[in-house]
């Protein structure tokens, strides 16, 4: 059988056609064969949240999920996010909290970020710690990152 | 790592994944939320031939209630179902396991049948079943049967599914009126697999136990119903004398397994305790 795939989705809002090895998983897809390389590859097997990447509006783990399941797809990365401003602010939270230090685990903690923020435009602090529980950051500790996410609630609901 | 290569096809309806499982066999394993098979291709703990991605079957994905019995689709999210108003009015016990279940990013792909279906000894969802008299629905071309939750787990990893069944649902009988639920769990990090849990479901009328169902994850190799504890229960007081019986009941009911988070003293220590909680959260 084929062991490779067709597929057309959107990435960032651009039309993307391409023909992969069923294998390939969907972060790696953007990293090499979109050179979107915002998106981390951490674990591989869906534990440190480095990956994570939007498809139809919802986060989803990009080492979980194969690249040929994305066909039809509307996927959207951190490059997205960030090109469209729609984060702007979290980024801007982030920075001047300093809750990035090697920046590995951000473009996934962004990501989280904003799909609590909309699902919960009012979360305690245990809520944004809960939620975020599935994304790993080794450096600056997550303190100054609730802090960031907290800050940026507060903001929207101003 | 990456997974070895496969061939992967989207099915499109049922009788497409029956005859590709009558032609791959044991070569092929079936594709839906991908949240643990994805790992373990990864890692390659495991490489099929041909991945069968079932994910756009219509109709897998209904959650559905008749007012006596819940319906949930094999493909429902763990997302959905956790935010499902049905699924916590007539099966309280999945809607308070179901936020221990993962993390966000892998409750929006995981699927409620996959995670029964792969019986993950450790998982909240194989346990609950069996706490709350679950039917599992398996279809292959002959037809649809319905396993009880209590006949479905046979070891490790292990369940009654037949080589060519596919799961396509789980029904869950309504909680009765007056029927309490608990469900507890400790884990290293939120959402990540428990060390010990527990469900429980069942009565305390005029501090009475009665009708009680104990489940455990991470406590043996399949999820384990504590009969003999629930026996210790049933008739008696909520007090600190039977919930010690109830407790000391364990030692016939559990037999787990060292793993990576301790040995089998550890686990049935913090099954005790995790016991006593969930008692007390059942009285609150």
């Amino acid at each position: 059988m084929d062991q490779n795939v067709d597929i057309t989705l959107t990435v960032n809002g651009q039309p993307v056609t391409r023909r992969v090895p069923a294998r390939t998983n969907l972060v790696d897809f953007v990293r090499y064969e979109l050179e979107l390389t915002g998106s981390h590859v951490g674990c591989e097997h869906g534990v440190c949240g480095a990956c994570t990447i939007r498809v139809d509006g919802q986060i989803v783990r990009g080492c979980l999920m194969l690249a040929a399941q994305a066909d039809g797809a509307e996927v959207e990365t951190i490059e997205g996010l960030s090109e469209d401003g729609s984060i702007a602010d979290l980024q801007q939270a982030f920075h001047e909290r300093n809750a990035v230090q090697c920046g590995f685990c951000t473009p996934g903690m962004l990501l989280t970020a904003e799909e609590l923020l909309q699902k919960n435009p009012t979360p305690s602090r245990e809520d944004i710690r809960e939620f975020i529980s599935g994304n790993y950051c080794r450096c600056p500790g997550y303190q100054a990152i609730v802090d960031a996410i907290e800050r940026v609630a507060n903001e929207r609901n101003a | 790592m990456k997974p070895a290569p496969f061939a992967y096809v989207r099915a499109e309806n049922l009788a497409q994944v029956f005859d590709l499982l009558d032609e791959h066999g044991d070569d092929a394993r079936i594709l839906a939320g991908g949240q643990s098979l994805m790992a373990t291709l990864n890692m390659r703990l495991s490489a099929p031939e041909v991945l069968i991605d079932i994910n756009h079957i219509d109709g897998l994905s209904d959650i559905t209630n008749d007012g006596t019995t819940l319906r949930i689709g094999a493909l429902a999210r763990h997302s959905q179902v956790l935010e499902s108003a049905d699924v916590a009015k007539m099966a309280p016990l999945i809607a308070q396991a179901m936020p221990h279940v993962a993390h966000q990013a892998i409750r929006n792909r995981g699927t409620f049948g996959g995670s029964i279906a792969f019986a993950d000894p450790a998982a909240e969802l194989p346990a609950v079943s069996r706490a709350i008299d679950a039917k599992i629905l398996l279809q292959s071309r002959n037809g649809t049967r319905s396993v009880a939750a209590n006949d479905f787990y046979l070891g490790l990893f292990e369940t009654a599914m037949q080589p060519d069944e596919l799961l396509v649902g789980v029904e869950v009988p309504g909680i009765a009126d007056g029927e309490r639920t608990a469900f507890l769990e400790l884990a290293r990090r939120s959402g990540d697999y428990a060390i010990v849990g527990i469900g429980v479901q069942g009565r305390i009328d005029g501090g009475t136990f009665s009708d009680m169902r104990l489940v455990f994850l991470g406590a043996g190799d399949r999820p384990i119903l504590a009969s003999a504890a629930a026996d210790v229960l049933n008739g008696n007081p909520h007090n600190d004398e039977t919930v010690a019986a109830a407790q000391a009941a364990l030692d016939a009911d559990l037999d787990p397994m060292s793993d990576l988070n301790g040995p089998p003293e550890m686990k049935m220590h913090l099954a005790r305790v995790l016991t006593k909680r969930a008692l007390t959260a059942l009285a609150a």
